[in-house]
């Protein structure tokens, strides 16, 4: 008995039983509908043993959307919680977990996979690449990013959630003042998936970089592409130093090292410094894929080519170099001097710059255009004047002096948030909708996707501007509670029925790909939005092999050079195509990583070293493991094309 | 599968140019990883808490033992890829375990010298100095030992399959990696010890 | 076209409410630090402002001269390239706010963390505030008193705060008279401020420190020097003195009520020092005492340790400079 006690719940609550109730209940649900509909033999096939860069995006984007519905569950109940004054929906602790998670949950497992999503499935696309440059090593991504999702979520029922903020500070998250195995599961779920990611990054270089269409220079890549690259440069420079603050946490947590704490010459700044200079590159990973996305959405519905080609990319290396020297406006309050925080406070204003050419560059793109407000672009229009007010807050937040009186309070919340939501989940929603039909050879719903933008765009605006100004009336953040007398109760309010409008949105982009599976056409052709990009060359959904012929490219707009200017895409005949086979290794291995992660939580150290050993084992399998794929034939090809334009 | 024979045999296929071109990538965020504890180690290095400072607890010998037998390494290694090559098997693989060899030597040495600390009173736990001391030279110690597995699984797919553009492909990689660990303790040498012993 | 509407009447409610007649706590200053801190924040805010409405005003004027179901269908957008002009005016003007703004938060981040100008050469009244989970302790060493969450002080006389934390990393707030600093474990932080007029406000820690912090609060009151003086003098004859027994006891977890004490605890339990030196001072003591394993005996032993490496770090911190 004494070895299950560990497992035991610190804080239990109603809420907890009740989860740990739906997590069972799921689980028996899924496993009784793949036995009842024989389903499992399909599902290892096609999807866990997958090494297509489209199957792994789209179980990205599956994994992202459950997490959003996670973290956007813990959003409700925090803003339900701090609703009306003195609210006791939730207590201290509670509230402290699900704040936590909500952060760890939204930036690492929602945003960070809904941006690999998309890259997975659009740039092999957008350069006319057969795949990524190692498939297996994108399925070992992905599934160790599932799998430290699913290791940060069990917490919430299995030993308790972390609880010391998404920052995890030192040394409230040290052993003393956080006992529980909470710490401890956010340590090792970001170190798994932080591989993952770390190893993506490197796959997507390498792909940008050598599987290029002949033709498309660098400067003729999409500009999706470029902030890929850009973004998979940042993902190798700064995942390295989380790896190793989270090792250090790790060790001073179960090792009783001496890194962070407040003994024997430990420093709990260096967590601070450490995960910063992580953390902030980490918010251009986010942003810049997304300011990408608009590059490619909003040219398409503005019917005009994106204006400053050359300036764009200049300002994107420009603000990821700039991200690298930022950190410490995360704590200008920490006492480091007038000199560091003036420094400090000019880097971080100094990225407006690049970033405000981008917003006028995309103004620019529609001058002379013809603008039609589809729903990727309304979100993409929605996004210039809110991301605006969130930037120009940043600004604000950048100015040191003022910090100090910002700095922990609502106006960060709600300026973090203003960035955020419409710089990358408005450009996940405008993707998702403009590369649907790329993906599964349908379109979701306008008229229910509209619906959805005024709820999610209007919940935003109604839920985080209030938090300004109880921020300026001095709410401190992460606060479970507060009395009345604060006068804080009117903009609580407001931002929790902001919030509920944001669930309604949610909601509806959930009902939207429900009803547009059920009902949408399937009779959309291969360039249902008038597209420019190269992605748009090939059929819809698009075949496993991606293009049947090599495409030769002249410019960053191939295929609408293709459709207007009479550029010729495809010159050569059919040739074998190699593919790579399927492999369960990936998946495999990354179970051990669940079970190696799990029990390192735990402190179980045999399973540890059986983990490990099995992991070990699996990487010896892959390295003698002779695999050469196999090819489409030029046979097989042309009849598989004739029948995809035949269908059409 | 396209050979290009005017390249050498490990550079000869796509994918063999593509792992070259990621492993270098990798290898650029290995850099960044130790940069990150070599940045930790000079913020801790004076915070010694109630244990001993650096230039207490080290040893130049085991030191200078260790950095001998792992700038050899780096030599053999690099003997074994022009060996591989001029396609001299038996020579590469030679050369290769002659690496090896020495890597576990190296290791054998780091590990007394481990022992040695935790003997005189600088355990992971003694204080920040001494935790991040032992966590950077750990951390180069565990891709030694990684390095080593690695290798011998290398020597072994040479041995049984001879030299193919994969192997070749592998083995080169390999010496990368061997090369980055041998930069890597240069630093730590000049930097941790030379350093702490002055 | 609502949502621009929308985000209008919200900016136009906000500047309402910001100007409106009840203030808000960090725009309504009551000291220097914070008045120079509002000035920042309007200053910004108008500069943002501008910014805005261009963007707002130049999207909206687009959006409905260009849209697609104004135009002709045989309407072909023309392609172009960019344009150096300008483009170096889209560059050139961020750079010139950027750079008045970047003007003013160097000046005004000086001038915040340096000793409040206007007060002749009134020396700054020292009080130590640390904080424990979930209560702030004010020593005045001057005076040589101490009181547990709740704070006096004398107006028209500059204030430096030492700050320290017996525990988690916390920040130390009064919106009213200036911005936060952090209180840490190992290390002092200095953060000036001072009170122009009486009144009560509002202090806080406003950074995360766990379970009890929503409530990790305290009032400042700030009156004129007699009053202060006073203030002092009765506490002198009503208090109990504060022992390091007593301490030791109310750096407990929990909540406390306002106590007040005779004597600090400065001299028994001294604070850390050093700038990016740490030692164990707060923190040892500070894991001591939650575990309740501690002998008095070992508290002086520590003690002395800790002396030895206030010394060693006095050596390293004037390194540092």
């Amino acid at each position: 008995m004494e070895f299950f006690e560990r497992f035991a719940i610190p804080h239990p609550s109603p809420a907890i039983y009740a989860s740990m109730v739906a997590i069972a209940l799921t689980t028996i649900a899924v496993v009784v509908g793949l036995t009842y509909f024989k389903k499992w033999g399909y599902l290892w096939r096609e999807w866990l043993t997958t090494v297509d860069h489209k199957k792994i995006g789209i179980m990205y984007m599956i994994s992202a959307l459950l997490m959003l519905f996670r973290g956007g569950a813990d959003a409700l109940m925090m803003r339900a919680q701090t609703a009306v004054p003195e609210n006791t929906l939730l207590d201290a602790q509670h509230y402290n977990e699900i704040f936590t998670t909500h952060g760890v949950v939204m930036i690492i497992f929602m945003a960070m996979a809904f941006i690999i999503a998309l890259m997975n499935f659009v740039i092999p696309l957008q350069i006319g690449a057969r795949d990524v440059a190692f498939p297996r090593l994108n399925a070992l991504s992905f599934w160790l990013y599932f799998m430290g999702a699913m290791l940060l979520n069990i917490s919430f029922v299995i030993g308790g959630s972390p609880s010391s903020g998404w920052t995890s500070y030192f040394p409230l998250a040290g052993n003393e003042l956080s006992p529980s195995v909470g710490t401890n599961y956010y340590m090792l779920a970001l170190q798994i998936s932080g591989l993952g990611t770390l190893i993506t990054g490197i796959n997507f270089i390498v792909t940008i970089l050598k599987m290029r269409a002949p033709g498309m220079t660098l400067m003729k890549m999409p500009m999706f592409t470029w902030a890929g690259l850009i973004t998979n440069v940042i993902i190798v420079f700064a995942f390295p130093v989380l790896t190793v603050a989270l090792a250090m946490g790790t060790m001073d947590r179960l090792f009783a090292t001496n890194f962070f704490t407040t003994t024997d010459g430990g420093m709990d700044m260096l967590w601070a410094n450490l995960f910063w200079v992580w953390g902030h590159p980490e918010v251009y990973i986010l942003i810049l894929p997304a300011f990408g996305i608009y590059s490619e959405i909003i040219p398409t519905f503005a019917r005009r080519n994106l204006y400053g080609y050359t300036t764009m990319v200049v300002s994107m290396v420009v603000i990821s170099l700039l991200s690298f020297v930022v950190w410490v406006h995360h704590f200008f309050t920490m006492g480091q001097g007038a000199l560091v925080n003036s420094i400090f406070s000019i880097t971080t204003m100094a990225i407006a710059v690049p970033t405000g050419i981008k917003i006028f560059n995309w103004l620019f793109t529609m001058w002379k255009g013809k603008i039609q407000f589809t729903v990727p672009m309304l979100y993409s229009l929605g996004f210039i004047p809110i991301f605006t007010i969130g930037g120009v807050t940043g600004v604000m937040l950048g100015m040191a002096s003022a910090d100090y009186q910002y700095h922990n309070t609502m106006f960060l919340v709600a300026h973090f948030h203003l960035v955020i939501i419409p710089g990358v989940v408005f450009a996940m929603i405008a993707g998702l909708t403009y590369w649907w039909p790329k993906m599964f050879g349908f379109m979701l719903n306008e008229r229910i996707g509209k619906w959805g933008f005024w709820f999610i765009a209007g919940g935003t605006v109604l839920a985080f501007f209030p938090m300004f100004i109880s921020g300026l009336d001095g709410q401190a953040r992460r606060m479970y509670t507060y009395s009345e007398g604060t006068g804080f109760g009117i903009w609580n309010m407001l931002s929790f029925v902001g919030a509920i409008g944001l669930a309604i949105g949610f909601a509806l982009l959930v009902y939207n790909i429900y009803y547009s599976t059920r009902y949408a056409s399937r009779d959309i052709g291969d360039d249902p939005w008038n597209a420019r990009s190269l992605e748009w060359a090939t059929h819809n959904p698009v075949p496993e092999y991606n293009f049947a012929i090599t495409p030769q490219v002249n410019s960053s707009e191939a295929f609408w050079d293709a459709k207007k200017r009479g550029h010729k895409l495809f010159k050569a005949g059919y040739k074998d195509i190699h593919m790579p086979n399927n492999s369960g290794i990936p998946f495999i291995m990354s179970v051990f990583f669940f079970i190696f992660g799990f029990a390192f939580i735990f402190s179980m150290w045999i399973t540890v070293i059986v983990s490990l050993i099995a992991i070990l084992a699996c990487m010896t399998y892959r390295s003698f493991e002779k695999d050469d794929g196999y090819h489409i034939t030029a046979e097989e090809l042309k009849k598989a094309e004739s029948e995809l334009r035949g269908a059409k | 599968m396209q050979i290009d024979k005017t390249k050498p045999l490990e550079y000869s296929t796509e994918q063999g140019r593509l792992n070259i071109l990621g492993f270098w990538i990798f290898i650029g965020a290995e850099v960044m990883l130790f940069a990150t504890l070599f940045a930790s180690y000079f913020t801790l290095v004076d915070r010694t808490g109630s244990g001993p400072s650096g230039s207490e607890i080290f040893e130049l010998t085991p030191v200078l033992i260790e950095t001998l037998l792992l700038l050899t390494s780096s030599f053999t290694i690099g003997l074994g890829v022009h060996a591989m090559r001029l396609g001299r098997t038996k020579a590469m693989l030679t050369f290769f375990i002659i690496t090896l060899v020495l890597g576990l030597a190296f290791l054998g040495v780091e590990i007394y010298e481990f022992v040695h600390y935790v003997h005189v009173g600088a355990g992971l736990q003694t204080s920040a100095f001494t935790s991040i001391l032992l966590t950077t030279l750990g951390t180069h110690g565990l891709h030694v030992t990684f390095g080593l597995f690695w290798g011998t699984m290398i020597v072994m797919q040479v041995m049984k399959r001879g030299l193919t553009p994969a192997t070749a492909n592998k083995s080169f990689i390999f010496s990368l990696y061997w090369h980055f660990l041998d930069v890597v303790w240069i630093f730590i040498f000049s930097f941790i010890y030379l350093k702490g012993m002055m | 076209m609502k949502l621009k509407w929308a985000i209008l009447g919200a900016l136009f409610t906000l500047t309402a409410v910001l100007t409106g007649c009840e203030p808000l706590t960090v725009l309504d200053p009551k000291g220097p630090q914070a008045q120079t801190q509002a000035d920042v924040i309007w200053i910004s805010i108008a500069i943002m402002a501008f910014i805005v409405i261009t963007v707002f005003v130049m999207l909206v004027y687009i959006l409905i001269k260009y849209r697609g179901s104004k135009q002709a269908d045989s309407y072909e957008p023309p392609h172009i390239e960019g344009n150096k002009i300008v483009e170096s005016i889209v560059v050139g003007i961020p750079i010139i706010i950027v750079a008045v703004l970047s003007i003013i938060s160097v000046q005004s981040t000086y001038d915040v963390e340096a000793k409040p100008e206007g007060y002749g050469d009134k020396e700054p009244l020292v009080v130590y505030a640390s904080s424990s989970d979930w209560k702030w302790h004010f020593s005045y060493p001057e005076q040589d008193i101490e009181t547990v969450n709740y704070l006096y002080v004398p107006t028209d006389r500059p204030l430096e705060f030492k700050l320290y934390s017996y525990g988690p990393i916390t920040s130390f707030w009064i919106p009213q008279l200036g911005g936060q600093k952090y209180a840490m474990s190992d290390m002092i932080t200095t953060l000036h401020l001072a009170a122009d007029v009486p009144g009560e406000f509002m202090g806080r820690n406003s950074n995360f420190s766990g379970e009890g912090f929503a409530e990790n609060t305290f009032n400042v009151t700030a009156m004129p020097q007699q009053e202060f003086d006073d203030w002092v003098k009765e506490v002198k004859q009503t208090a109990k003195p504060l022992t390091e027994e007593k301490f030791d006891e109310l750096l407990e977890p929990g909540h406390l009520g306002q106590l007040t004490f005779t004597g600090t605890h400065l001299g028994f339990m001294p604070p850390p020092k050093g700038h990016h030196e740490g030692h164990g001072a707060g923190g040892e003591d500070h894991s001591e005492h939650s575990s309740h394993e501690s002998e008095s005996s070992e508290h002086s032993e520590h003690d002395n340790n800790n002396n030895e490496h206030n010394h060693e770090s006095d050596e390293a911190a004037s390194h540092n400079e």
